[in-house]
């Protein structure tokens, strides 16, 4: 089976996030990769060094600059005339683009998925992860989605990928980019931070989140993240939160302060290696995944926590 | 300007999911089933544009019987009118964007806008394979709409921070958690949904095929995890920390 799997980067480098979809897709066959966009020889280069990956598809367009996926799926869709597979990782711009590609090809989408069971046959949540399904695909071709979390990264050196320019299929005419607010963050990205640390409603004001969860956090070398309650009172910026609806993340230590644990948040952190609650409410149901926990104002307990490391 | 918004019948929000003991899906006998809460903010951002040139609200949900329950909540909160397309099979979100985009040629809406995903199968499909299949521009995980002279600016929630298109219209929003905050239908309102017109129509009705391309093998529960140890102050857990390594 011949794989096209879609290279989400920045303009400069590869995101974490294609790696984990690169070491799904090589689960099915062949891997090969597109990097689209505008400006990305460096992009190309540093796709072709991925272990395992055979051909690297390049297209080079004002057209594709920004990923809009009215411009980016008839590509794929066109490159899909000589593969069997096209994967992407879940993120925002894989999730945005993929089920274009797969109305365009008249295929159902699996989406998220967490293992590759057999050529036709995987494994994806549902009901926030409460559930997990097997699915079984009758299409002949396959689009599929991948959580970050569930795959290993494939290294980033060790591969011999042949570089390939392709057409560009034009602007579509449809969409345009008008702009992007997108946080400088000199902290790890929380889908692939070793540590994360979390706050949730209990920290009662942005002032506070950042007062106690940042210098925590940077004495931890950690990810910031946040509960959907904390992002919807205005605490802390969207992309920061975890669960559902947000980021799915599986760090090594998950710190979660003030969070109390509902299904939604356990959705997005209940894969981390080891979680660790600091929670007033001795009975709040993030105890209930926590491999360590510490009842107690977190008030205090955090500026003490983050002094003593 | 028309409307259209597609809503889903799922699970309640607050309900916890229950695996079947024969592992083919989820138990929804006699559990309390609402209206999928990115669908609300959807009729809820369609209703908030009345004041900005949108005539026409129709809501339209493909399932059992009962989704007309969802539809009714649709129309008590504002919108005009209903369509249901019955099908007591499960209809995946390829099947479903194939139906609307039949709906969307009867019903010629500048604008549809749909939940960014369903909080049962938690897909995240249906608007982008609609926007697909009509050659139209696709505005998801939608935190701001704006409608300007024959475009649409949406602001989208993306993988560190924001991004703002702009689509030409007739084009697809798919909705995000802080677009708004749906309002709670009023008594008065509930009452004079029951006799807003709502049509009943059939898959076949549209020409469409709804057989599933993915079969179901088998649902599980995932492993669990058992709650762990608790410590007693911060020097317990420093010194945990450090065993772990995460400290120095």
């Amino acid at each position: 089976m011949k794989t096209l799997v879609w290279v989400e980067h920045d303009g400069q480098v590869v995101k974490d996030a294609t790696l984990s979809a690169v070491t799904a897709a090589s689960k099915l066959g062949e891997v090969h990769l597109l990097v689209a966009g505008q400006g990305v020889d460096a992009v190309a280069v540093a796709a072709a060094k991925i272990a395992g990956v055979g051909k690297v598809h390049v297209a080079d367009d004002a057209a594709f600059a920004h990923a809009l996926a009215e411009n980016v799926a008839p590509l794929i869709v066109e490159l899909m005339g000589h593969h069997d597979a096209f994967v992407a990782p879940s993120t925002t711009h894989g999730k945005n683009i993929a089920p274009r590609v797969a109305a365009l090809l008249d295929v159902m989408q699996i989406s998220d998925i967490l293992s590759v069971e057999s050529d036709d046959t995987f494994t994806r949540p549902i009901y926030a992860g409460n559930a997990i399904a097997t699915v079984q695909s009758s299409d002949a071709k396959k689009v599929i989605t991948v959580r970050g979390t569930a795959f290993e990264k494939a290294a980033t050196e060790g591969g011999s990928g042949e570089i390939e320019a392709v057409a560009s299929t034009g602007d579509k005419g449809l969409s345009t980019f008008a702009g992007a607010e997108i946080a400088k963050n000199e902290r790890p990205e929380l889908t692939s931070a070793k540590v994360i640390v979390s706050g949730g409603r209990a920290l009662a004001s942005s002032d506070q989140f950042h007062a106690l969860i940042d210098p925590l956090a940077d004495k931890l070398g950690a990810g910031v993240g946040a509960s959907r309650a904390a992002v919807d009172a205005g605490y802390a910026p969207n992309d920061y939160q975890v669960g559902q609806t947000g980021k799915i993340v599986a760090p090594e230590v998950y710190v979660a302060v003030g969070i109390s644990g509902a299904i939604q948040h356990l959705a997005g952190m209940k894969d981390s290696k080891t979680i660790i609650a600091i929670n007033k409410d001795e009975d709040a149901p993030i105890f209930q995944v926590a491999d360590i926990g510490l009842v107690g104002d977190l008030f205090k307990i955090v500026p003490e926590l983050t002094e003593k490391l | 300007m028309k409307v259209l918004v597609p809503v889903k019948r799922v699970l309640d929000y607050n309900v916890k999911p229950r695996v079947k003991a024969d592992g083919t899906g989820v138990d929804l006998a006699n559990v309390k089933m609402s209206m999928n809460p990115f669908d609300e903010i959807a009729v809820e951002e369609a209703i908030r544009l009345k004041d900005k040139g949108v005539t026409e609200i129709v809501v339209v949900s493909i399932g059992e019987q009962k989704s007309q329950e969802t539809l009714r909540t649709a129309l008590a909160m504002g919108a005009d009118r209903a369509i249901l397309v019955l099908s007591e099979t499960k209809v995946e979100p390829l099947g479903v964007a194939k139906i609307l985009a039949k709906i969307v040629e009867e019903e010629q809406p500048d604008l549809v806008i749909l939940g960014k995903q369903a909080i049962d199968d938690d897909n995240n499909q249906t608007g982008q394979m609609l926007a697909g299949l009509l050659n139209w521009g696709q505005g998801t995980f939608a935190s701001k709409v704006e409608i300007a002279d024959g475009s649409v600016h949406v602001t989208r929630e993306v993988d560190g921070g924001a991004e703002t298109d702009t689509l030409k219209l007739p084009a697809i929003i798919t909705t995000d958690l802080r677009l708004n905050e749906p309002r709670y239908a009023s008594l008065p309102n509930i009452m004079k949904a029951k006799s807003k017109p709502m049509a009943t129509k059939a898959p076949a009705d549209f020409g469409v095929d709804v057989t599933p391309r993915l079969t179901t093998l088998k649902v599980v529960e995932p492993a669990k995890r058992s709650a762990g140890i608790k410590v007693a102050d911060v020097d317990e857990l420093v010194g945990k920390l450090k065993t772990m390594g995460v400290a120095k």
